[in-house]
């Protein structure tokens, strides 16, 4: 990694690059294919009638049953068939099914699939979410996904790195997810149009590796191929059960670990496309209106929206600090009488820390139904699709219309702001509610 | 190599995302061809219907930030199926763009004043796209109206294109 200096993407290009065709984009080494049910069946299905029915390497590929589990209905039931039987005959330990199962891009840095440096792909946009860890992560179609599987690679157009400084610091009723939605009203949904968002700043420095991924997650929300933050001793601790002497043992000390990590940092004197500066101190929650996700107003300035469902969950906000914050907000509470409450812890882990943390008993005792680990209702497929006409208040990461079920409407909102609008029955705060910040 | 475009539809709004080009509760089908009566359903927009403008289309005229939203492929897929081969857009999100050239799809951008004038020439009137990859032109007639414009591929786009797919280039090349 000598010459001139680079951003942490450019390192990562510069170590995979395997091939430039024609001199114009760039195909890198793979070191990790994710792959689930509703992408990949047609990858698989297209290698077998070609004939090509392989995989590059059995140990990189994790597979999960995600988007609709339990399987709904006989369609949904051959999707996760399709995966489980191809990840047998290939040999692929690492596939999670009903009962082990848990929303992707939440249960694989769980597992301690990612790592920094690491280039991965995945058929699907919010792969980025990755990218917390210090790792190129990005989302791709299903034909990516199909030669990523075949043989671990794919092409990309040259890096081009954009630096989002989140300075100052969060007020206490603010979290990620308001961070985020920031970002994206500033630059506009199509502002890091093949761009890598590098998030950097005491703001992300403060985050939990929680908190990263939700910032992370939704940088596709504003067109970034991968958002991305500098591994820190955070990162290590996090990673420290994969990576320590009780996982690979690839590191004796989390120092040494921090110390290889910094290999992957941009240089201080790397040269960015654009740099955006966000003072995050002044940040209010926030909440979307309308059908795109750039379009962000303070809760407290929004006129009173009453809502049908409040849906709590999803690779952005379905992490064991998500339901923490609702259940703060909603202990010794009900949800309003008109106001469907649907809770989705993103994998068994999160689901076991919260029933150990009494939190699951908090949400059912408020009147919240509690769904077993799935994507599910985000993308309107099953458990808690909107009718015609229905609004919801939801902390999942896309508000296009019809997004959760045809003619709904979703104001997207971090877990406190969901919490406090189930109780209300409209959009609100915490705050507004007259509900302290913690501490 | 396969012909490109054909009757033009358009699509006059920036940020097409991809659920409003087959809505997600369509992805439980595992075949291209399923997804045919489906395309474009929930897309709303002033004079257009989907049941009756997608037919016999071949060709898309649309603004910024086609196809943002999810990775699924299903979207070119969906235009793939009803005979649309070709978009022009002022922009395209990145993974749609690469998920039409990965197809042997085309996703081409123009400047958005081209993008503006074809719309103010050609909106609302019976339009017909012809594409001539290798000279890099675009034609659009209608009603005695004709424009030519000029469009780059870069050369791995061509020769995605020509391979039918980022699939067979790799195969043989990986």
């Amino acid at each position: 990694m000598s010459g001139q200096p680079k951003t942490l993407v450019e390192k990562i290009f510069d170590t995979h690059l395997i091939d430039k065709p024609f001199g114009q984009a760039w195909v890198l080494r793979l070191d990790m294919v994710f792959c689930h049910e509703i992408t990949t069946p047609v990858a698989i299905n297209d290698l077998v009638s070609r004939g090509m029915d392989r995989v590059f390497d059995p140990t990189r590929i994790k597979a999960v049953i995600d988007h609709v589990t339990p399987a709904k209905d006989s369609k949904t039931a051959l999707q996760g068939k399709i995966l489980r039987d191809w990840a047998r005959r290939h040999g692929i330990k690492d596939f999670f099914d009903v009962g082990r199962n848990g929303v992707c891009h939440a249960l694989f840095p769980e597992k301690g699939f990612v790592r920094p440096g690491y280039t991965i792909i995945m058929g699907d946009s919010h792969t980025c979410t990755h990218g917390a860890f210090g790792a190129f992560a990005a989302g791709v179609g299903t034909t990516d996904l199909e030669v990523g599987i075949l043989k671990g690679v794919c092409a990309f157009k040259p890096p081009r790195t954009m630096r989002i400084n989140l300075n100052g610091k969060l007020a206490p009723d603010v979290s990620a997810k308001d961070v985020i939605l920031t970002v994206i009203t500033t630059i506009g949904v199509a502002g890091a149009t093949d761009r890598v968002m590098e998030f950097r700043g005491p703001v992300v420095d403060a985050l939990s590796m929680e908190g990263r991924m939700t910032l992370c997650n939704m940088a596709v929300e504003a067109g970034a191929t991968s958002g991305i933050c500098m591994p820190d001793m955070t990162t290590v601790e996090y990673l420290w059960p994969f990576i320590g002497p009780e996982g690979e043992a690839r590191y004796g000390t989390k120092e040494e670990a921090l110390e290889d990590f910094k290999k992957w940092w941009s240089d201080p004197d790397a040269s960015y496309e654009s740099v955006i500066d966000i003072d995050c101190s002044t940040i209010r929650p926030l909440s979307t209106v309308g059908y795109k996700p750039d379009q962000v107003v303070p809760i407290e300035k929004m006129e009173k929206i009453w809502v049908d469902q409040v849906y709590i969950g999803s690779c952005t906000n379905g992490r064991i600090e998500d339901l923490r914050e609702a259940a703060r907000v909603l202990k010794g509470r009900k949800i309003a009488d008109t106001v469907r409450g649907i809770v989705s812890p993103a994998t068994p882990a999160v689901y076991a820390q919260a029933l150990q943390e009494g939190i699951i008993q908090i949400f059912m005792d408020a009147g919240f139904c509690v769904t077993n680990p799935t994507c599910g209702a985000c993308l309107g497929m099953s458990n808690g699709v909107l009718a015609e006409g229905e609004v919801c208040a939801s902390t999942t990461n896309r508000n296009f219309y019809g997004r959760m079920g045809k003619g709904g409407m979703v104001h997207l909102m971090s877990p406190a702001n969901a919490a406090a609008t189930a109780i209300a029955g409209y959009i609100t705060t915490p705050e507004a509610l007259g509900i302290a910040p913690e501490a | 190599m396969k012909q490109f475009g054909g009757p033009l539809l358009f699509l006059n709004r920036s940020d097409i995302n991809t659920d409003e080009i087959i809505p997600a509760k369509y992805l439980t089908e595992i075949s291209k061809e399923a997804l045919k009566p489906y395309c474009l359903e929930d897309l709303k927009l002033p004079d257009f219907n989907p049941k009756t403008d997608v037919p016999g289309k071949a060709a898309i005229l649309t603004r910024a930030n086609f196809g943002c939203g999810s990775s699924r492929e299903h979207a070119p897929w969906a235009l793939e199926v009803n005979g649309i081969n070709v978009v022009v857009a002022e922009s395209f999100a990145r993974i749609f763009r690469q998920n039409m050239y990965n197809c042997g799809l085309l996703a081409i951008d123009l400047p958005a004043d081209t993008i503006e004038d074809l719309f103010k020439t050609f909106y609302g009137k019976p339009t017909t796209l012809q594409v001539d990859i290798e000279q890099g032109h675009l034609t659009f007639l209608s009603e005695g109206l004709v424009k030519e414009v000029l469009f780059t591929l870069t050369d791995f786009e061509r020769a995605l294109v020509k391979a039918g797919g980022w699939v067979q280039f790799a195969a043989e090349r990986y």
